[in-house]
């Protein structure tokens, strides 16, 4: 393995670096986030029961959509239903904790590593992988982003709960773009000249066609997949 | 509304979670059983590109011109600054006076 032996891990500086870095998508994680309290203050739950899921849970889009869509009674079928419809949403991070074997493989606190995983939404993930690039390799740096959006997620569920959509239309502030400007501006710090673009580019026509002819879940998987697959035939 | 149902609500939050972990851990879990050889390793290497682009690439295939400028301010901006706030700040910046503007 690559680890250098001599660098420290789970470090309060890498843990702050981590945190910090994520500063810049606070109001894209809150709007999410309550966007989230609102649905779940309309279906009728209780405060507590809304920020209880979004601690366990953290998964936004599967939060949303599974509550949007929750059962009238609560029965073997329909939780499991919900579960499946939750790992069906979230089975992109089939692939993105796959990428994170290289780096965290050689890091021997186990129960950590797997507690940061449980957490490992696409905004540490991202900056996690830009530090591993920049020669960092510290785990607690994605562990720090990690908690940063844990908090933001968590702590913005309750706003939405009660105010909800008199908040205003988050689209006339630009706040839906967020999440879409920072893949961007990642995208931009992983630019390495044209030749490990194409997987990008078959990357995205093939989610465009997914979503296009099968809707829902899937886009997000299948151009991963096609897009990382190419990504490995092409030569440097 | 819901019922009052306090153990089917736990059955489901445990249902959830159990999802979400058995995707976050099981791909990382999965590579550990096995060597990561060198094309596998630029498979994972070329990932985080590849999920960017599928997810950006249907926002823009539906967001309208508002969504283009924004992002491609943010674009431009982090080439020029390489700074991921100045960017972020952008992306929003524009996409709000394009919508203001009726873009």
């Amino acid at each position: 393995m690559d680890a250098t032996p001599h660098q420290p891990r789970w470090t309060l500086e890498a843990f702050r670096a981590g945190a910090m870095a994520t500063v810049p998508l606070l109001p894209g994680l809150c709007a999410f986030g309550i966007a989230f309290g609102t649905v779940a203050a309309r279906q009728g739950f209780s405060l507590l029961d809304a920020c209880l899921m979004s601690a366990t849970v953290f998964a936004g889009v599967a939060q949303i959509i599974v509550v949007d869509a929750w059962p009238k009674e609560l029965t073997a079928a329909t939780i499991f239903t919900g579960a499946v419809v939750t790992a069906l949403i979230c089975s992109r991070f089939i692939l993105i904790g796959a990428s994170m074997r290289p780096w965290f493989g050689a890091v021997p606190e186990r129960g950590l590593v797997y507690f940061t995983l449980y957490l490992l939404v696409e905004p540490p993930w991202l900056l996690g992988t830009r530090y591993y690039n920049n020669g960092g390799r510290d785990p607690a740096f994605v562990l720090g982003s990690c908690t940063m959006c844990w908090l933001s997620w968590v702590g913005s569920t309750a706003p939405g709960y009660w105010v909800g959509a008199s908040v205003g239309d988050p689209q006339r502030f630009g706040l839906d773009l967020i999440m879409p400007a920072f893949f961007v501006v990642m995208l931009v710090s992983m630019w390495q000249g044209p030749r490990r673009a194409v997987g990008w580019a078959v990357g995205s026509v093939v989610a465009v066609a997914t979503e296009r002819f099968f809707g829902g879940f899937w886009y997000v998987l299948a151009g991963a997949l096609a897009g990382s697959f190419v990504g490995g035939f092409v030569d440097d | 509304m819901i019922e009052r149902d306090p153990i089917g609500f736990v059955a489901m939050l445990a249902g959830m979670a159990a999802a979400v972990i058995f995707c976050r851990i099981g791909g990382y879990w999965l590579l550990g059983r096995f060597p990561i050889g060198a094309r596998l390793r630029k498979m994972l290497n070329a990932l985080p590109g590849a999920v960017i682009a599928s997810t950006i690439a249907p926002i823009l295939f539906t967001g309208g011109a508002s969504a283009w400028v924004a992002l491609l301010a943010a674009a431009v901006t982090m080439i020029a600054a390489r700074n991921d706030f100045a960017a972020l700040a952008a992306g929003v910046a524009v996409a709000v006076a394009a919508r203001a503007a009726g873009i």
